[in-house]
């Protein structure tokens, strides 16, 4: 234990890295996934097809292959940026497949009379969708998206090796080559920094979750 | 279809780079086979007289370092490490052919010469302390450190200290000593780090980094396997002494090596070995450092 102590500044700055890193993947895609889920339900066949290819393509690839493909793909056409923001969008593409489907599934839940409901006094499909469908879905797929949640938390621990600097896996890696320290302790303060970030997502998902709960 | 131009750049490469420590190989056996001595005579008792009564020596090398000690299809190794071997047995009455090479990569090479596997090792082995509690070295025979590597037509780069200026994005290995050296030379936060040098190279290539630093002799395998594209600063600003192995306290041994050593520096043996492997790559030979004495 003494090692993760002594280290602790080192921990700290890997915690945040890792924190900042999974902020910007999370809001992504919870965006993206949204919008791709209304793609795969809209009623313009180009946009279906278009949800289902993307769904497809990112959830059935390993996500280093996506990573590598941002990382040094991206470069390759021409595209530089900061290993930073290529890591958080090879987790966005990677998660929004994931919460794209988890929406889908609560969408579909939502009974059909809501929207027959919704048409019938005249809102459009995107005021529908927005205003009646959209609010009730998210309600039912708190539990699955926290899932998919904490999977891309974890799944951040990857974008280390595609030069995302200094997240907290990277730490375990420095301490253990640089300056040879045992791997078991190191990693061991590597694993409760993960567990310090998804035991509270998983609460707070806990606590929406009984919030937003409808009594059918 | 960019994976698929990856993976034939990939197969091009594992076929292509033994061919050309083949072409290596042959041009090393025509021409930079040292003159083997005659008549050599050595005091009883010394482990040069076992060796040349035995007509055969082991050498520990590595078999996977480029320009050092690098093994072909041929089942020979050549390299600037291999040529210094071969110019010490050569002294010893011993013709290359007579040489029986060892694989010794980093963490084995203090073992193989205490359980007497090998008679010396030759494999990038630099001198320091902890080391010398277990074997004795002779040399140093070359003076690696750390380096740049940066694109061909960088000019802007001329050594670390230039680096800030530049805002240059520098490349290394994570937790690798490298990498914690260049720490006192730039921004933090322009430090890319992965897990292997390749990647370093290859975000070097596509102009995401602007530098690639770890020992020149890693740089220099990578620049020989750009084609062209990629150059070293040629600065050092480590001291890496790399030493050949002995048994601990073989002290006449380690004197015969400087004697020999001395000699091929003074012949163009040394500067010729250097020419025909690194060289090819680094045409700046470098000078022979100056020899610790024998303890």
């Amino acid at each position: 234990m003494g090692v993760i102590f002594d280290n602790f500044s080192l921990y700290v700055d890997g915690f945040l890295t890792t924190l900042k890193f999974c902020a910007f993947a999370l809001v992504g895609s919870l965006i993206i996934g949204t919008v791709i889920a209304a793609f795969r339900v809209s009623p313009v066949p180009p946009l279906r097809w278009f949800g289902t290819s993307w769904v497809n393509v990112f959830r059935n690839c390993p996500l280093t292959v996506v990573l590598f493909f941002c990382a040094f793909g991206l470069p390759e056409l021409g595209i530089n940026g900061e290993y930073f923001w290529f890591g958080v969008l090879g987790l966005v593409l990677y998660t929004s497949a994931f919460v794209c489907e988890a929406v889908r599934s609560g969408i579909n839940a939502v009974p059909a009379g809501q929207a027959e409901a919704a048409r019938a006094v005249g809102l459009t499909f995107q005021q529908s969708l927005s205003i009646v469908i959209m609010p009730q879905a998210f309600r039912t797929v708190v539990p699955p998206l926290g899932s998919v949640i904490i999977a891309m938390i974890k799944n951040s621990a990857i974008a280390g090796a595609f030069g995302v600097p200094g997240d907290l896996f990277d730490v375990g890696e420095v301490l253990t080559s640089a300056q040879g320290l045992a791997a078991v302790p190191v990693l061991t303060g590597v694993a409760l920094g993960y567990l310090a970030i998804t035991i509270p997502v998983g609460l707070l998902l806990g606590l929406l979750e009984r919030k937003v709960a409808i009594a059918r | 279809m960019r994976l698929r131009g990856l993976m034939v750049g990939a197969v091009t490469a594992a076929l292509v780079l033994p061919l050309a420590a083949c072409g290596g190989s042959d041009s090393g056996n025509s021409g930079s086979n040292p003159p083997v001595a005659t008549s050599a005579a050595f005091e009883d008792g010394t482990t040069m007289k076992k060796l040349a009564d035995a007509g055969t020596v082991k050498v520990g090398t590595k078999f996977d370092q480029p320009l050092f000690g690098l093994k072909g299809l041929d089942g020979k190794p050549v390299g600037f490490d291999v040529e210094i071997a071969k110019i010490i047995a050569a002294k010893l009455g011993i013709s290359a052919d007579k040489i029986e090479w060892t694989e010794t990569p980093s963490k084995v090479r203090e073992e193989v010469i205490e359980q007497g596997k090998v008679d010396f090792v030759v494999a990038t082995y630099t001198i320091n302390d902890a080391r010398k509690q277990r074997v004795s070295f002779a040399g140093p025979y070359y003076e690696a450190g750390q380096d740049l590597m940066v694109k061909k037509d960088n000019s802007a780069i001329t050594g670390p200290d230039s680096l800030k200026a530049a805002n240059a994005k520098v490349c290394s290995v994570t937790g690798s000593t490298p990498s914690e050296n260049i720490k006192k030379y730039i921004d933090p936060a322009n430090l890319v780090l992965f897990d292997v040098y390749s990647k370093c190279a290859d975000a070097l290539r596509t102009g995401q980094v602007d530098v690639v630093t770890t020992d020149n002799v890693i740089l220099l395998g990578l620049v020989d396997a750009s084609k062209g594209e990629f150059k070293l600063v040629g600065k050092p600003f480590t001291k890496e002494p790399y030493g050949i192995g002995i048994k601990k306290a073989d002290t006449k041994f380690c004197e015969f090596i400087h004697e020999t050593l001395e000699e091929a520096a003074g012949n163009g043996g040394y500067e010729k070995a250097w020419k025909d492997t690194a060289g090819t790559v680094a045409p700046n030979t470098p000078k022979l450092p100056t020899l610790a004495t024998c303890a």
